[in-house]
C-alpha cells in the first residue's frame, strides 16, 4: 500500500517548532532518540540512549522518548505548514543520530516532500552509507557535523574514530543533496586555530560545499546530566569569549567557504 | 525607490532633551484646577457647553507657560517636565484621599507639594456634587453598583476621568487653520433660522467653538510673545531658534501651515490642548505619516528642510508626547501602569483606494521611537498583504530594542471588521488605532473604547456560588453546581452569568455616558470631529458620525482552561466531582488564604456582627481573624488531594498549544462575551462592541479573583490579552499564535491584544528578522488582528529568576537546543542572561 510509509514507527523525544537556527526559514525539528557517539559536550544527553528513560527536570520526573508513527509526527509538523511555505522552511531531523532509525527517518522525509516542505537533517554521519542512501532521495539539506580531523582525538572525545564520517561526507557531497559542514567548537578538544583550519580545509575540498558553521560550546545541557544521574565530563569548562570565536571564524574563512557563527 | 528606510543619526539636541526629561520627577500642579474653578463659579446660569468653552479660554489665557531649553516644538501643560494638572470637574475625592501616598505609591508616583495640596483642596471645594462621577453614580442602577462593588467589572476610567479616546481632524487645523473653523461656525450662526428646533443648541455650540478656537490661538500667541522675550537675552544660536519659534506660533494653529515645521507645531498645539480641555487619555494622533507627508515632501523638494532636520522635529514631538502626564487613582494606575497616555500614532497600511500608503515619514516615525526609546507615542504599524518588506524590517529593528513597540495591526482583519459595523469601504481603509488596540475611523468616531474592564473569571466564580457572594445575590441564580449532571448545564449557567453581568456593566457604562453628555460636553474637541456642526451636539452628546461603546473582556484563556478541565475530569473521566471543584476553589487548592482574601472575609464578618449590633473593637477583629484562619486550616491529607488535583488539571490540554479541541472551545468562551455585548445600545445612538484585552489590569483584577478550576490560585494574575495563560503555552510562538488565531477576532471590533515574548537570539541576524516577519505575516494570514512583541530583556530574565511561576513558558533557544528558562539551574540562567546582552549584531 502506498500509505505504508505513513505507518512506519520510530522513537522520538521532542518536537520543537519555530526553530530558525537549523536550516532555511522557519522549521520544526523532530528529535530522534538514540546515537552511536557519546560526545562529552553533548547538550542533549537524553538523546543518546535508544531506550526510553526517565529524567528529572525542574524537580519533576519526565519520561524521555515515545514511539510514534510518521503520520502522527506529520500531523504535528504540518500544523505550521503555512509558516514553512511562507519562509522556505520545513522539517529538520535531529537527535540523537537520525541515521540510527533510517527507515523511520526516510519515511518522515518522504512524507515531508509529499507535503511540499523543505527537508533537512542534522547528523554526524557515523553510520554506514546505506543508511544515508535511504534518506538522500528525499533530503534537501544535510547539516553534517565534522568534529575533528584527527581520528584518535575524535575517538577520545566521542567514543569513535572519524574515518566513516569523512568517507560519508565525500559521498554525500557527490550526491544532489546540499551539504553544509558544521563544527561544534569545544575548548580542550578542537578550538585551536590549527584544528579549525584543518576541518575547514577538509570541508572546502568537498565538491559543492559552500557553507561552514561554527557552533561555539555552551553548557546549557549541563543540568540534564544531573537529571539523568550522570556526571558532566566537561565540568568547569567555560564558554569561549566572543572575540576568540571571531578569531576562529577568520581562520575558517581562509578556506574560502562562507563561514558563520551559529546555525 | 518609493521610500527611504535608512537610519538617521540622533542629534545632540535630542540627547540633551532626553537627559533633562529623565531627570524630572513627575509632579502635580494646581493652576488648571484653580482657573477652571474660577471660571465655573462665574457661569452657573449658562448652558454647559458655553461654560466649558469659557473655562477653556480662561485657562489658555492664564495658565503659566514655559519654553524649555533646547525645545523647537513648544507648548507645555505644566511648568515641570512630565508634570500633570488635575481635573476636578470629573472627580477629585480620590486624589485628596491619596494626597499623602501619591508620591510614594509603587505604580506611577507623583510628587505633590504642600502648597499644591492646599490650593487644590480650596479649588476642589467648589466641585462637591458637581462632578461627572457623582452624576454617574446617581444614574446607575443599584444592581449595577453592587456588581461593580463585587469587582465583576470596573468602569473606573470614565467614571473618574474624561473620555479622550478619539482621533480628531488634525489635518483640518494644519491645512486650513483654526480661523477656518471659526469662519465655519460664524456661517452656521448666520444661516440659522430662529424657528428651527435645533437652532438654540446649534448657536450655543458654534459660539462655544469660536471661543475655544480663539483661546487656542491666543495660547499660541502667548508662546510667540514668550519666545520673543527670551530671544532678547539668549545667545545667538538660541536667539535664532526662539525667533523662529515666535514666527511659527504667530502663524499656527490659527492660519494654515506653510512648512513642515509649522505643520509640526500646529499638530502639537492640537494634541496638547485636547488634553487640557478634557482629562481623557488615548487621544491618538492616528495616521500622522499620512497627513504630515505633503508638508515634508514639499519642503524636502524645495530644499527648505533636510531629512535630518525633519527627523529632529519629529524627535522633538516624540519627547513632547511624553511630557504630557496624567495622575490616576492608585487602582487605575496599576491597571494602566507606566505613566502611559496611550497616544497611538500609526504608520503604513493602505490608503482609501487600497494602495500601499508607506512613505518616508513612516520610516522616520519608527526612527524617532528608536532615537527616544520612550513609551509615547504608542507607535503602531498597519500591515496588509501588500506591505513592503523593508518597512517591516525597519519595524522589527525597533521591536528588537525591547521597548515593546511598535504594535502590529492587520488591515486584512480590521477593515472587514469595521465594515461589519456599517463603515463604508473607503473609510474603513482609512482606519487608525485608538489607545491600545481599538480601531476606528479618524475624525468621525466617538468610540468610547476602554469603557470598562470586564473580568470573565468572576462570572465563573458566581456559577459556583449560584450568583451569591457575601450573603447577597449579585447577579442571577443559575442553579446549584452540585446538581448539574452534564457539561452543557454548566456551560449554560456560565453563559447566563455572563449575559446578566454584561447587562449590569452596560447599565453602569450608560449611566456614565449620560453624565458626560450632561456635565462634560467639550466644544474644542467636538469642532474637530465630523457631524457636530450639523446637529449642534458635541461628541459627548452623540454628535459624531459613528458612535460605539467598547468595554474590554479578558480572561478567555483561564475560563477556557477551567471549563475544559471540568469537562474532562468531572463529566468525561469522572475522576473528580463538582463538589471537589467547588471546595477546591473555596480552599484555594489548599494553598492558604491570600492576605486580600483574609482581609475581605474578616471585614465581611465584622460588618455582619456590626449589623447585629455588636461593638467592633480591635480585640473582636483579632478574634475574628484567628477564627477565619482556623476555619481555613486544611488537613495534610486534604492538601495532598489538592496537589493531585492540581497535577491532574495541569495535565489537561491548555489553550495556547495549537490543540483544536481546546482552542475551538476557547473560541466559544470568547463568544460568551462578544455576542451578547453587541446586542446592547448606548445613549449616543450606537452599539456596544467587544474588545478582548486587559491593558495591564489582568494583574490587579486577578488579585480580586478567587481560585479558578484551571488551577489558577486565588489572587494570581489573569491571562494577558487574548493570549494563553501565563506559562501554559509550551510549544513556542507558532503554536501559541495558531491557537490565538482560532478565536474569532472579527467580531471583537473594539480590538484584540496578543503579546508574544521573544528572546533576542531569535532576532539576532538578517535571517532571524526575515523569519520573524514571516511569523508575523502568517499569524495575520490566519486572521489575527494585533500582535506586539516583548523581546525579553536582561531585566526580564532577572525577574524570571526571582518569579519563575510567571515565566514558566519562557523558552531559550540556540542551535539544536532549547530549554525552558525557569527549569535551568541558577548558574546556567546566569549564562543565558550574559548571552542576552550580546545579541543584536545585525
Amino acid at each position: 500500500m502506498n500509505d505504508d510509509y505513513m505507518q512506519q514507527t520510530g522513537r522520538i523525544f521532542d518536537i520543537q517548532r519555530y526553530s530558525i537556527h537549523d536550516g532555511t526559514g522557519i522549521r520544526t525539528i523532530v528529535f530522534l532518540k538514540g546515537c552511536v557517539l557519546r560526545c562529552r559536550w553533548c547538550c542533549n544527553p537524553e538523546s543518546q540512549e535508544y531506550k526510553i528513560q526517565e529524567m528529572t527536570v525542574g524537580g519533576k520526573t519526565r519520561i524521555i522518548g515515545r514511539d510514534v508513527t510518521v503520520a502522527e509526527v506529520m500531523e504535528e509538523v504540518m500544523k505550521d505548514g503555512d509558516y514553512y511555505r511562507n519562509s522556505g522552511g520545513g522539517i529538520t531531523l535531529s537527535g540523537g543520530e537520525c541515521l540510527c532509525q533510517p527507515d523511520f527517518a526516510a519515511a518522515l522525509l518522504r512524507a515531508s516532500k509529499e507535503m511540499g516542505i523543505s527537508t533537512a537533517i542534522e547528523s554526524a554521519a557515523t553510520l554506514p552509507f546505506e543508511n544515508i542512501q535511504k534518506l538522500l532521495p528525499y533530503l534537501d539539506t544535510y547539516l553534517m557535523d565534522i568534529k575533528h580531523i584527527n581520528s584518535a582525538k575524535h575517538k577520545e572525545f566521542t567514543g569513535r574514530g572519524n574515518e566513516l564520517i569523512l568517507e560519508n561526507a565525500k559521498k554525500v557531497a557527490a550526491s544532489d543533496t546540499y551539504l553544509i559542514i558544521r563544527v561544534p567548537v569545544i575548548p580542550t578538544f578542537n578550538n585551536t586555530p590549527a584544528e579549525i583550519a584543518a576541518i575547514a580545509g577538509f570541508a572546502a575540498s568537498l565538491p559543492g560545499v559552500e557553507q561552514f558553521h561554527l557552533l561555539p560550546y555552551h553548557r546549557l545541557g549541563q543540568d540534564k546530566y544531573t537529571g539523568l544521574g550522570r556526571q558532566y565530563l566537561l565540568d568547569g569548562i567555560e564558554p569561549m569569549e566572543q572575540s576568540y570565536v571571531e578569531m576562529l571564524l577568520k581562520t575558517a574563512q581562509q578556506s574560502g567557504l562562507r563561514c558563520q557563527i551559529g546555525g | 525607490m518609493k521610500f527611504d528606510t535608512s537610519p538617521i543619526e540622533k542629534t545632540k539636541r535630542i540627547e540633551r532633551l532626553l537627559e533633562a526629561f529623565y531627570n524630572a520627577m513627575p509632579e502635580i500642579e494646581p493652576a488648571r484646577a484653580e482657573l477652571m474653578t474660577e471660571s465655573y463659579s462665574q457661569t452657573e446660569d449658562q448652558p454647559e457647553v458655553e461654560r466649558k468653552s469659557k473655562a477653556f479660554q480662561h485657562i489658555l489665557e492664564n495658565i503659566p507657560i514655559i519654553i524649555r531649553d533646547d525645545e523647537l516644538i513648544v507648548g507645555s501643560t505644566t511648568l515641570q517636565s512630565r508634570g500633570c494638572q488635575t481635573y476636578p470637574e470629573f472627580s477629585y475625592e480620590w486624589l485628596e484621599a491619596e494626597f499623602d501616598t501619591v508620591a510614594t505609591r509603587s505604580a506611577d508616583p507623583f510628587n505633590i507639594s504642600d502648597d499644591t495640596k492646599k490650593r487644590l483642596k480650596e479649588a476642589d471645594k467648589y466641585w462637591k456634587n458637581k462632578t461627572t462621577s457623582e452624576l454617574a453614580t446617581a444614574y446607575m442602577d443599584e444592581r449595577a453598583r453592587r456588581a461593580m462593588a463585587h469587582n465583576i467589572f470596573t468602569p473606573g476610567n470614565y467614571f473618574y476621568n474624561g473620555i479622550g479616546h478619539l482621533t480628531v481632524k488634525y489635518w483640518t487645523v494644519i491645512d486650513e487653520g483654526l480661523e477656518s473653523i471659526i469662519e465655519r461656525a460664524q456661517k452656521v450662526i448666520a444661516g440659522l433660522c430662529v424657528g428651527e428646533p435645533d437652532a438654540p443648541k446649534r448657536r450655543i455650540f458654534c459660539e462655544a467653538v469660536i471661543r475655544s478656537c480663539r483661546g487656542v490661538i491666543r495660547y499660541a500667541e502667548r508662546y510667540a510673545e514668550l519666545a520673543e522675550k527670551m530671544a532678547a537675552s539668549a545667545a545667538a544660536d538660541r536667539r535664532r531658534e526662539l525667533l523662529k519659534i515666535a514666527e511659527v506660533c504667530r502663524r499656527v494653529p490659527g492660519k494654515p501651515a506653510r512648512s513642515f515645521y509649522e505643520a509640526c507645531q500646529a499638530f502639537w498645539f492640537v494634541q496638547q490642548l485636547l488634553q487640557v480641555e478634557s482629562s481623557g487619555h488615548s487621544i491618538s494622533p492616528g495616521r500622522f505619516d499620512q497627513y504630515m507627508y505633503p508638508y515634508y515632501k514639499k519642503d524636502l523638494e524645495s530644499g527648505a528642510i533636510t531629512r535630518e532636520a525633519a527627523q529632529e522635529l519629529l524627535d522633538c514631538i516624540w519627547i513632547k508626547l511624553n511630557d504630557i502626564n496624567k495622575c490616576r487613582d492608585a487602582a487605575s494606575a496599576e491597571g494602566f501602569a507606566g505613566y502611559s497616555l496611550f497616544q497611538n500614532l500609526i504608520v503604513g497600511g493602505q490608503d482609501r483606494e487600497g494602495n500601499d500608503a508607506t512613505n518616508d515619514l513612516s520610516s522616520m516615525c519608527i526612527e524617532a521611537s528608536m532615537h527616544t526609546g520612550l513609551p509615547m507615542p504608542s507607535l503602531s504599524i498597519r500591515v496588509w498583504n501588500g506591505s513592503p518588506h523593508e518597512i517591516l524590517v525597519k519595524a522589527v529593528k525597533l521591536t528588537r530594542t525591547g521597548i515593546g513597540l511598535p504594535a502590529y495591526y492587520n488591515d486584512e482583519v480590521i477593515i472587514p471588521a469595521l465594515m461589519n459595523r456599517g463603515i463604508p469601504l473607503e473609510e474603513a481603509r482609512d482606519y487608525n488605532i485608538i489607545g491600545c488596540v481599538e480601531p476606528q475611523v479618524p475624525g468621525k468616531t466617538d468610540g468610547w473604547h476602554d469603557a470598562a474592564f470586564f473580568n470573565m473569571l468572576r462570572p465563573l466564580e458566581l456559577v459556583f456560588t449560584n450568583g451569591h457572594e457575601d450573603g447577597e445575590l449579585v447577579t442571577v441564580e443559575t442553579g446549584d453546581v452540585l446538581t448539574m449532571t452534564s457539561f452543557d448545564q454548566l456551560f449554560d449557567a456560565y453563559k447566563k452569568q455572563m449575559h446578566v453581568s454584561i447587562a449590569l456593566m452596560v447599565n453602569a457604562i450608560n449611566a456614565i455616558d449620560y453624565a458626560h453628555a450632561e456635565r462634560s460636553p467639550l466644544p474644542f474637541e467636538s469642532c474637530l470631529v465630523d457631524g457636530t456642526f450639523e446637529s449642534g451636539r458635541t461628541v459627548e452628546e452623540g454628535g459624531a458620525i459613528y458612535n460605539f461603546t467598547g468595554p474590554q473582556g479578558f480572561g478567555i484563556a483561564n475560563v477556557a482552561d477551567a471549563l475544559f478541565a471540568i469537562k474532562k475530569l468531572v463529566f468525561d473521566e469522572k475522576k473528580y466531582t463538582m463538589a471537589d471543584f467547588k471546595q477546591a476553589m473555596a480552599d484555594n487548592f489548599g494553598k492558604g488564604l491570600t492576605a486580600l482574601d483574609a482581609e475581605h472575609i474578616v471585614k465581611t464578618v465584622c460588618a455582619n456582627l456590626k449589623a447585629k449590633g455588636e461593638q467592633i473593637t480591635p480585640d473582636v477583629v483579632k478574634a475574628v481573624y484567628a477564627g477565619v484562619v482556623a476555619s481555613k486550616e486544611i488537613s495534610s491529607e486534604r492538601r495532598e488531594f489538592y496537589d493531585r488535583m492540581l497535577a491532574d488539571i495541569e495535565d489537561q490540554p491548555k489553550y495556547g498549544n495549537d490543540i483544536d479541541e481546546i482552542d475551538l472551545f476557547a473560541r466559544e468562551v470568547a463568544y460568551t462575551y462578544t455576542r451578547p455585548l453587541e446586542t446592547f445600545k448606548n445613549p449616543r445612538g450606537g452599539i456596544f462592541q467587544a474588545g478582548l484585552y486587559p491593558v495591564s489590569a489582568n494583574v490587579p483584577l486577578g488579585a480580586q479573583s478567587g481560585a479558578t478550576p484551571d488551577g489558577r490560585l486565588s489572587g494570581a494574575p489573569i491571562a494577558d490579552g487574548i493570549g494563553p495563560a501565563q506559562g501554559r503555552d509550551k510549544l513556542g510562538p507558532t503554536a501559541a499564535a495558531n491557537s490565538v488565531a482560532k478565536v474569532d477576532h472579527l467580531i471583537a471590533s473594539n480590538g484584540t491584544l496578543y503579546n508574544q515574548k521573544f528572546h533576542p537570539s531569535a532576532l539576532a541576524n538578517a535571517k532571524g528578522i526575515d523569519d520573524f516577519i514571516t511569523y508575523l505575516r502568517t499569524y495575520f494570514n490566519r486572521k489575527g488582528m494585533h500582535v506586539q512583541f516583548n523581546v525579553v530583556s536582561r531585566e526580564t530574565l532577572l525577574d524570571a529568576q526571582k518569579n519563575p511561576d510567571k515565566y514558566r513558558s519562557l523558552v531559550v533557544r540556540v542551535a539544536g537546543y532549547s530549554a525552558l528558562f525557569t527549569t535551568l539551574s541558577r548558574s546556567l540562567q546566569d549564562d543565558i542572561i550574559s548571552r542576552t546582552t550580546q545579541a543584536n549584531t545585525f
